[in-house]
């Protein structure tokens, strides 16, 4: 359960040391893009001295290793995969290039002995992986899409705009493949950094789409994605009021009972204790 | 100037409380005004000569040309040992380095200095003392007659034919002349030096009665030197982050109602407080009753949409705060003896909050702005230590790592403010309260602000940045002193 994803170049000292300042849900520790390819074997060092030189940081850590297709990608899994880390976010994912990974992080794991498991972010960002987006979100390890936008519109030959009509699609594909599984649905970043009026509204919108969370790539821009997706005070009144009423309704031995005039049955219920759930997670209780 | 051992050394900062107020006699002109076209005949008419005190004001800032202009004069007559007390001292005044290293300069009593003139100082070139006052304790200096000046030559951006002088016009009009006033009171002379002459003025910041003479020249300065750092609210991840913490810090004690006043620097961080808890103002509709200090035009802007009823404005920082001072009835000038001198019921002790910056902060919570961590002089106190006695609460932003250098230190190289004026220190990583401020930690205890001890604060910065070795500066000559507001000294200045 996420809302915001903060990405941080792994080239950058400074960035690496303050990354879980910000209030982020998860960290997103960059080797694909944000790295030039010269800069890839210091970025990928840099990254795993300061991953040892701490206790685990206490917010999800994802690293976003280079693509399966790339001479990059065993280097990357093979440093960076240890107990420091939660989770591995994997670009231009296919269902082909997962199963490939689980395999990798199974060797690994078992090598290294693991105390978890590490999960996986796979990256929608290419016209094929959106066909295959339900079968992928469906995999082992999987807990999250991330739609990767700038990606899939190369792919799809479209121009990126602001109010975002050419990948509305995508998103949509993207939710229901997440929410079919019960994963997270994870927008792509919203790109003007010096903008943060127009970014919650793109946030208000995806979220009324299905999104449950947001990629960042400033610091600046977690206030707002987390106030978007966190359940708000009168979602909260709602809900609480309704997991009262559930109770005295299971006394009486109602299965389906009213509430301000409204039918409450099991749906109702279910969405009443997911936002008590993320209320409580993000300590708006 | 009096040597070092002449200053009691510091008590407390309620010590003050112990003494009376003393005024020297203020210091009416006889006879008409005298009107001069040449710094050559100032200096001759008044007799400049050794072992006079000269002072200056810095609202001209970084666009100052009259204390160079001063300098310039001093060194074709090469007048040796004089005493120089301008209220500051800026980048583009690097020719008092010549005046210092020639001994025509021996003595400085300033409340801040930046750029060049520090090293010129540090390296052993000054051959008397360097005194660095704040700006409340230099006022209060001034009226006792701790401080004696023989000739105040004060840039005034507009005179009129009377004498009298304004800030706020001008072709460098730079606003508020607060910080001269002490000046042009209690100086045995004053001059004041214009580039703007006119036939009358109606509401003047200098009164003739004190004015001795008017030195026209062809410019005081550029007033385009005033703007003072940024004005801009930060947009850094880390400022913004400390910002926010402190906005809700000063939310949670209770403080953003009607009628809050608060000061706060001019830095970009400071005005992103500013900005956050204009949100806190707007949403529950409060009307603070000022905002004082330094004024910016993020502070005219907070007037003017009605967030607070005053602005006390003792310097002006951007040309926007200049422009405001002179339309705005709202925008009220205060001299420095009024914003912060001990013994003149100042401002200062009524504000709700100050924010200010620190080099260094240590496990007493004293703080340093006088000089960096390598113990080169960047600063001064300025109003630091009287803002930080003042107001109810006292903020320390800062971040706590900086390039690998912590904030917290064990002990500050040079104490500024002593710790028992600082309540509160936001970092990045955590925030620290004066244990003696037990209300305080009591208001906070069970909200989402990130508590530590300042051992704690310590610690963590040591943890991830190591421990720096400590520079070894007691072994260096001492060249001066940081005098309190209250006249003690309460610490040295070394050479380097």
């Amino acid at each position: 359960m996420r809302r915001s994803l903060l990405f941080i170049p792994s080239n950058n000292p400074g960035m690496l040391e303050s990354s879980s300042l910000f209030g982020s849900d998860s960290v997103i520790f960059d080797l694909e893009d944000s790295v030039s390819v010269s800069e890839k074997d210091n970025s990928r060092n840099l990254l795993v001295s300061f991953l040892n030189s701490k206790e685990k940081l206490n917010l999800e850590v994802v690293v976003r290793i280079n693509a399966s297709d790339t001479p990059f990608y065993h280097f990357d899994l093979e440093a960076v995969v240890s107990d420091k880390i939660d989770t591995i976010m994997l670009p231009k994912a296919s269902v082909e290039t997962l199963h490939k990974l689980d395999k990798d992080l199974s060797k690994i794991e078992k090598e290294k002995k693991l105390a978890n498991k590490i999960k996986v972010i796979p990256i929608i960002e290419l016209a094929s992986s959106l066909i295959e987006a339900s079968k992928i979100a469906a995999m082992l390890r999987v807990n999250g899409l991330l739609l990767g936008a700038e990606d899939l519109s190369s792919d799809l030959e479209v121009v990126r705009t602001e109010e975002g009509l050419e990948i509305l699609y995508a998103r949509m594909v993207v939710v229901t493949a997440a929410k079919a599984n019960k994963i997270d649905a994870i927008d792509t970043p919203f790109t003007n950094v010096f903008d943060n009026d127009k970014l919650k509204k793109d946030c208000k919108f995806v979220r009324g789409i299905g999104m449950n969370a947001k990629a960042c790539i400033h610091p600046n821009q977690i206030e707002v994605v987390n106030e978007v997706f966190s359940p708000t005070e009168a979602e909260i009144n709602w809900a609480t009021k309704v997991l009262i009423a559930k109770e005295e309704a299971e006394k009486k031995n109602q299965g389906v009972f009213s509430l301000d005039g409204k039918m409450v049955d099991k749906p109702v219920i279910l969405r009443a204790e997911k936002i008590i759930l993320k209320a409580k997670k993000y300590k708006l209780l | 100037m009096k040597r070092l051992d002449k200053f009691p050394k510091f008590k407390s900062s309620d010590n003050y409380t112990k003494s009376k107020r003393t005024l020297i006699p203020e210091v009416l002109r006889e006879g008409e005004v005298k009107f001069f076209t040449n710094i050559s005949d100032v200096f001759d008419y008044y007799n400049v000569k050794s072992e006079m005190t000269l002072s200056f004001h810095h609202h001209l800032r970084n666009g100052d040309y009259v204390l160079n202009l001063v300098c310039q004069e001093i060194l074709s007559r090469d007048i040796k040992n004089l005493n120089f007390a301008p209220s500051s001292i800026f980048p583009n005044n690097e020719i008092l380095s010549k005046l210092i290293e020639n001994k025509n300069v021996t003595n400085i009593r300033t409340n801040y200095m930046s750029g060049s003139v520090s090293k010129t100082i540090q390296n052993g070139s000054l051959d008397g003392l360097l005194l660095m006052d704040t700006h409340g304790g230099r006022a209060r200096a001034i009226e006792a007659g701790e401080i004696e000046i023989d000739i105040a030559f004060l840039a005034t951006p507009q005179v009129d034919k009377y004498g009298n002088g304004y800030g706020g016009a001008g072709k460098n009009a730079c606003g508020t002349l607060g910080y001269a006033i002490s000046d042009l009171m209690y100086a045995k002379k004053v001059v004041l030096v214009t580039d703007n002459l006119v036939e009358l003025i109606e509401n003047p910041d200098f009164d003739q009665k004190y004015v001795d003479a008017v030195l026209v020249v062809d410019s005081i300065g550029n007033k385009e030197g005033i703007i003072s750092g940024t004005t801009k609210i930060t947009r850094d991840p880390i400022g913004l982050l400390i910002a926010r913490k402190t906005a809700q810090i000063i939310d949670k004690l209770g403080l953003v109602k009607d009628g809050f006043s608060i000061q706060t620097g001019a830095g970009g961080t400071s005005l992103a407080v500013a900005s956050y808890l204009k949100d806190i103002m707007k949403e529950r509709k409060v009307t603070g009753s000022f905002a004082s200090g330094g004024i910016t035009s993020y502070f005219v802007d907070l007037l003017n949409e009605g967030y607070f009823n005053n602005l006390y404005d003792v310097q002006c920082f951007d040309l926007d705060a200049v422009k405001s001072y002179h339309e705005n009835p709202k925008h009220l000038a205060m001299s420095a003896s009024k914003y912060a001198n001990p013994y003149d019921d100042p401002i200062v002790n009524r504000l709700d909050v100050v924010i200010l910056g620190a080099t260094e902060v240590d496990l007493d919570f004293n703080v340093n702005v006088t000089t960096d961590s390598f113990g080169n002089i960047i600063g001064g106190s300025g109003g630091h230590a009287d803002t930080a006695y003042g107001a109810k609460v006292t903020i320390i932003v800062a971040n706590l790592l900086r390039s690998r250098i912590s904030l917290v230190k064990e002990r500050v190289l040079t104490i500024t403010t002593p710790g028992e004026d600082v309540d509160i220190i936001v970092t990045e990583r955590g925030v620290a309260v004066n244990p003696k401020r037990q209300d305080i930690i009591k208001k906070l205890k069970n909200s989402n602000v990130n508590l530590m001890t300042i051992n704690e604060l310590y610690d963590l910065a040591i943890k991830i940045a190591g421990k720096p070795e400590a520079l070894k500066l007691k072994d260096k000559k001492i060249i001066g002193a940081v005098i309190y507001r209250d006249g003690s000294l309460i610490d040295y200045l070394y050479s380097k």
